[in-house]
């Protein structure tokens, strides 16, 4: 058997790419995207890296921004998640086996192939050409390395035309020896730190540290780390994302809230979106946490922050009773008189349907509920998220998020297509 | 106004949905089941599924002549290069345009199908994008619904 090859492929500044695909007046003007509420820097293009870090509250940055010509964009998830779903269908196409890791990177299967490098180069330009995002291609023995060679074809993007193999173990050391331990996939900033007091600066020093003493100090994680590094994989490839243990549906509102009213409505909708995700995994929950609480970070706000658990009568993934469970809660830890900020809905103690056991004189979830839900989901796919609801969910809430600058959905709405002129 | 559906709930209906309905009928089979071959599917006719298939809509009148109308959607592919004679979706210095392409020698025009529409030569230092070539184009001949 062929010794296992991995390749990362990683989009460049994915979302700021996003952005420029249906804007080609934009493809010189450097770009930044902001988070929920348009609150602080989530991406940047390559151009607009110099102006602004990574994290800073847009209203601190945005004159500056002005001044530079950056453009700021609130987040368009409908965008990306289409154009992800675009790039990884391409990508799909072209090798045996793909790992989806996240909205914008993917792990392939490269085992056996005769020219990996010439596979790399075209992945990137396939990708570029059917959809307008640019990737970066690491490959390597192992997933840690073929992250670390990602990163390398993002650093020295013009030297290696994006696309970098260290399957060779002289180049492998090579490459090891150039780059930083912070650069290493799992090396957070206070590992670094840490690293760094041990003598470990490099990703080469990470690869020959003792693996006793890394297991001692940090964990059996970080030894294997250094092992994948020398080349021995220890991370398998993982096709099919395992289900998620717990589901989490959380926001800041656009604007402050100190009612009960409208914190119902965002509840209900969270919890709404929540039980879509739960119902997609084929999950069914036991228990559902509510939290609501005030800003923290400002010194004339008081500070206020309160969650509560609360129990199903017998699993569910019924959308009405989970709402009905967190209004409860909701109620439970409400107290007027403060200015509050964000809501989260958690969804806990999950099971696969049809995988748990009960005694045999517990309730369970009426098979009525399960139908209604199917029909629901099947609507809301075909006719658009929203379109069914339950009756606590508006459709454009007061308390929504701030997205000032949000472009158009153009791949996934009728109303919002890309208008070409023909002029 | 928005309609709000309430979710109330569910008695016991005879109501089949259509969702998962298959039946095998009893008696005498149907001549027709040895002739089902697929049904037609638009999606499948403008290869609506593929990664590189995009929805715009046409703006303006510049492309009657080739059919096009305003408020058209029009299907664009990405993984076709433009040939000669192809409508294309092109970007010249970053404006976006839909064109009829002409390609002849060294020499680049986007034409427009309307006689009041000059052709567009495209020049040295001009930056010219063929962002994807047009497939097809839908039109809904009925105003409501």
């Amino acid at each position: 058997m062929a010794d296992p090859v991995f390749a990362l492929i990683d989009c460049n500044s994915f979302y700021a790419s996003c952005e420029r695909v249906f804007r080609p007046d934009l493809q010189r003007v450097p770009i930044v995207v902001l988070s929920n509420n348009d609150g602080c820097i989530i991406a940047r293009s390559a151009d607009a890296k110099p102006f602004v870090k990574m994290g800073e509250p847009y209203h601190k940055v945005r004159s500056t921004l002005e001044r530079h010509g950056v453009l700021a964009f609130s987040s368009n998830y409908a965008l990306y998640g289409d154009m992800s779903e675009r790039v990884m269908t391409v990508i799909e196409g072209l090798v045996p086996a793909l790992e989806i890791y996240s909205i914008d990177e993917a792990f392939a299967d490269m085992t056996g192939v005769a020219d990996r490098e010439a596979l790399g180069r075209l992945i990137r330009a396939r990708v570029l050409k059917l959809t307008g995002i640019p990737t970066g291609v690491g490959i390597a023995p192992s997933k840690t390395l073929a992250k670390l060679a990602n990163a390398a074809a993002k650093r020295w993007q013009t030297q290696t035309g994006g696309v970098v193999d260290v399957c060779d173990p002289d180049r492998r050391d090579k490459l090891l020896k150039a780059m930083p331990v912070g650069e290493v996939w799992g090396v957070g900033r206070r590992m670094n730190a840490h690293l760094t007091a041990m003598g470990i600066i490099t990703a080469w020093d990470l690869a020959q540290a003792d693996a006793w003493t890394l297991r001692k100090q940090f964990s059996v994680l970080v030894e294997k780390t250094a092992r994948e590094l020398r080349g021995t994989p220890c991370l398998a490839l993982e096709e099919a994302a395992p289900a998620k243990q717990e589901i989490c549906s959380s926001r800041a509102f656009g604007q402050r809230l100190y009612d009960l009213d409208p914190i119902r409505e965002a509840v209900a909708s969270y919890t709404t979106r929540a039980c879509e995700k739960l119902r997609a995994q084929g999950s069914l929950c036991r228990r559902v946490r509510v939290a609501i609480r005030t800003g923290m970070f400002n010194p004339d706000e008081v500070r206020f922050s309160r969650g509560v658990v609360c129990d199903l009568p017998y699993p569910s993934d019924d959308t009405r009773l989970i709402i009905r469970a967190a209004q409860q809660g909701l109620e439970h830890i409400f107290r007027p008189g403060y200015a509050y900020a964000k809501a989260e809905i958690l969804l806990l103690d999950l099971c696969q349907r049809g995988q748990f056991t009960d005694d045999l004189f517990a309730e369970l979830q009426p098979s009525a509920a399960q139908k209604v839900m199917g029909v629901l989901d099947a609507v809301n796919g075909r006719w658009g998220r929203g379109t069914l609801r339950p009756a606590r969910v508006p459709v454009t809430p007061h308390w929504g998020m701030k997205q000032a600058l949000k472009s158009p959905n153009y791949t996934t709405s009728w109303q919002q297509l890309w208008p070409v002129r023909c002029r | 106004m928005s309609a709000v559906f309430v979710l109330g709930p569910v008695g016991s209906s005879v109501i089949e949905l259509p969702f998962f309905s298959c039946r095998v009928p009893a008696g005498f089979p149907s001549p027709a089941q040895d002739h089902m071959e697929q049904t037609l599917s638009l999606d499948e006719l403008l290869d609506i599924d593929a990664p590189h298939t995009y929805l715009v809509r046409a703006e303006g009148d510049s492309m009657t002549g080739a059919g096009i109308l305003d408020g058209d959607v029009l299907v664009v592919s990405r993984a076709l290069a433009g040939r000669h004679g192809d409508v294309v979706i092109a970007a010249i210095n970053g404006e976006t345009f839909v064109k009829r392409l002409s390609i002849r020698g060294e020499e680049v025009v986007l034409h427009s199908e309307h006689p009041g529409y000059p052709p567009r030569y495209v020049l040295e230092g001009d930056d010219l994008v063929i962002w994807g070539v047009v497939t097809d184009s839908i039109r809904r001949h009925r105003s409501h619904g």
